[in-house]
């Protein structure tokens, strides 16, 4: 499903007037951490490779108050190979930090979902631990629409 | 009625230009989508009731995204339920003075309570107006129950009319229009059609001209309230239909009437019957 | 609101062994701690559901760290691998301290 660029470009005066955001007013502080701090934090500064990882997001997220998101891993789930963590961040939120998720070996298979806030069209990251202490990790863009009436 | 007194600062160019036509994208009209809930198919879309001025009426599930659209197709999935969970167990709370609950009279809304949303509002011949759910529920509240009242977009009222309204599920919409109802859907219409706010904005204006349409990046819908009380996204809740009502008014720039109001109660009436066809759906879950 | 409610989606049954989905549900405001006050600008405390997690027979199935992203009535669903009869425990920490609790039991055949 696309929406064509005019649509969203053709505006005037009026427009603006409708322009009634669903997202919160936000409050920035200097020290929040960004998406980069908060991988880092995660794999305490080890290498993330690409791949095992999947996220399943919207391309275009109707409305950024409630954006499913799926995140599934590649792993056998055994005592000895197993996924551990999945961090969950979104690098455009005033905070990136949205969830991780703990797996055991009760899980049997690395799968989770949720629905999670996203203030502004960007990328939701997912970085999955192995219990080897390897990194994984997978990124989407996801285009969040400011609505004239839906907002 | 304040028919144009609230018509202040009409800006009717810009508010033509607002509304961009869907041209070319893949977001106009309704889609071909059929809305299954727990298996049952609702309907949709049906013949426009007579004086209706649409080829056909679509419910507002059919303009959103497939994703929105799973949400309400699931009970699991639907972020209401959980509220609709909390309404079912104030039915069985004994509440006031009278030392009742909904249940010592109506004993199970599984039953008693089946197809009960899709005629309203409807007219009470005591009050000499139409009850809306909201008023009906705060009747029994305060007359029967010996019960405080509700207020309308409390977290108690929206469980309860949301409770009873999917007991209504899959009924199609059917209002009384006539009798005593004549004066007040006349009056919604009147409401309807009256453009209003400093956008110099009617409901027909998105809702019957240019749904399908872009309104920046939203997908008009035909503004039918079979689902209400709905659960938004936008809201991250539950809320009523009147509260939806004063959105879009205040999103025209108008001042809104209050929830409650004769203006809303007739306006309600009048949505309803336009409507008239389409299932029920609340819980419905919109953006 | 009226208080915070629970629902969970798990299946009455599963094969020894199988991988089954389990959803869940819990009503709540999740107040983010960004919003302001419409009339006095002040900001609005954060009230969120911070944890959840999933026992089976007492054992960690599943857990979550969650953070003011996740949506109001958050939504959580997870896999998990039924080695016996038991029960599922599911629990829902509110950052006031206080904690949401329902129970589900699957049999295996």
């Amino acid at each position: 499903m696309k929406l064509d660029r005019r649509e969203f470009m053709v505006w005037g005066a009026g427009a603006a007037a409708l322009a009634v955001t669903g997202i919160p007013s936000i409050a920035m502080a200097a020290e929040d951490p960004t998406a980069e701090d908060a991988i880092k934090e995660f794999t305490g500064g080890a290498e993330v490779q690409s791949g095992r990882v999947e996220l399943d997001t919207p391309e275009i997220a109707e409305n950024g108050n409630t954006v499913p998101v799926s995140v599934s891993v590649e792993s056998p789930m055994t005592a000895d190979d197993h996924v551990t963590d999945v961090l969950i961040l979104a690098d455009g939120n005033p905070r990136p930090g949205v969830a991780t998720f703990r797996f055991t070996e009760m899980s049997g298979e690395a799968e989770a979902s949720t629905r999670i806030r996203l203030a502004k069209t960007q990328n939701v990251i997912a970085v999955a631990k192995m219990s080897d202490g390897s990194f994984f990790m997978d990124k989407q863009p996801v285009k969040v629409t400011i609505g004239g009436c839906g907002g | 009625m304040a028919k144009s007194t609230k018509a202040i600062l009409g800006t009717a160019i810009i508010a033509a230009a607002t509304i961009i036509a869907g041209s070319g994208s893949a977001w106009a009209d309704a889609d071909d989508n059929n809305l299954v809930v727990e298996g049952e198919k609702l309907i949709s879309e049906a013949p426009a009731p007579e004086g209706v001025e649409v080829e056909k009426i679509y419910s507002g599930w059919r303009f959103r995204s497939p994703e929105t659209q799973a949400l309400q197709m699931d009970d699991f999935e639907n972020p209401a339920m959980p509220t609709v969970d909390i309404g079912a167990d104030l039915w069985e709370t004994v509440d006031g003075a009278a030392d009742k609950s909904c249940a010592s009279c109506h004993n199970d809304a599984e039953e008693s309570m089946k197809g009960v949303r899709a005629g309203y509002p409807k007219w009470s011949a005591e009050l000499g107006k139409p009850h809306t759910l909201e008023t009906q529920i705060n009747e029994c509240r305060t007359e029967r129950m010996e019960a405080k009242q509700w207020k309308w977009e409390s977290g108690d009222m929206l469980a309860m009319t949301a409770y009873v309204g999917l007991q209504s599920r899959g009924f199609p919409v059917n209002v009384q229009k006539d009798g005593p109802m004549t004066k007040w859907h006349a009056m919604g219409k009147d409401l309807y059609y009256t453009r209003v706010g400093q956008l110099d904005m009617s409901c027909a204006n998105c809702h019957e001209d240019n749904y399908g349409n872009m309104i920046r990046a939203d997908h008009l819908s035909q503004g039918q309230i079979n689902g209400f009380p709905t659960y938004r996204l936008k809201w991250g809740g539950l809320g009523s239909s009147h509260r939806r009502f004063k959105g879009c008014m205040e999103n025209i720039r108008a001042v809104a009437y209050k929830r409650g109001s004769d203006e809303f109660i007739a306006l309600e009436l009048y949505l309803a019957s336009r409507g008239e066809g389409l299932s029920v759906e609340t819980p419905a879950v919109r953006n | 609101m009226a208080k915070s409610k629970p629902r969970v989606k798990v299946p009455k049954t599963a094969e020894a062994g199988e991988i089954v989905t389990i959803k869940t549900l819990i009503s709540h405001k999740m107040e983010s701690g960004q919003r302001k006050d419409k009339k006095t600008g002040d900001l609005i405390p954060r009230k969120i559901i911070n944890h959840f997690k999933a026992e089976f027979n007492g054992k960690l199935v599943f857990e979550t760290v969650i953070e003011p992203a996740v949506s109001s009535n958050p939504y959580i669903s997870f896999k998990m691998k039924v080695p016996e009869s038991g029960e599922v425990v599911f629990t829902w920490t509110d950052d006031d301290g206080s904690t949401y609790t329902t129970k589900k039991k699957i049999k295996v055949s």
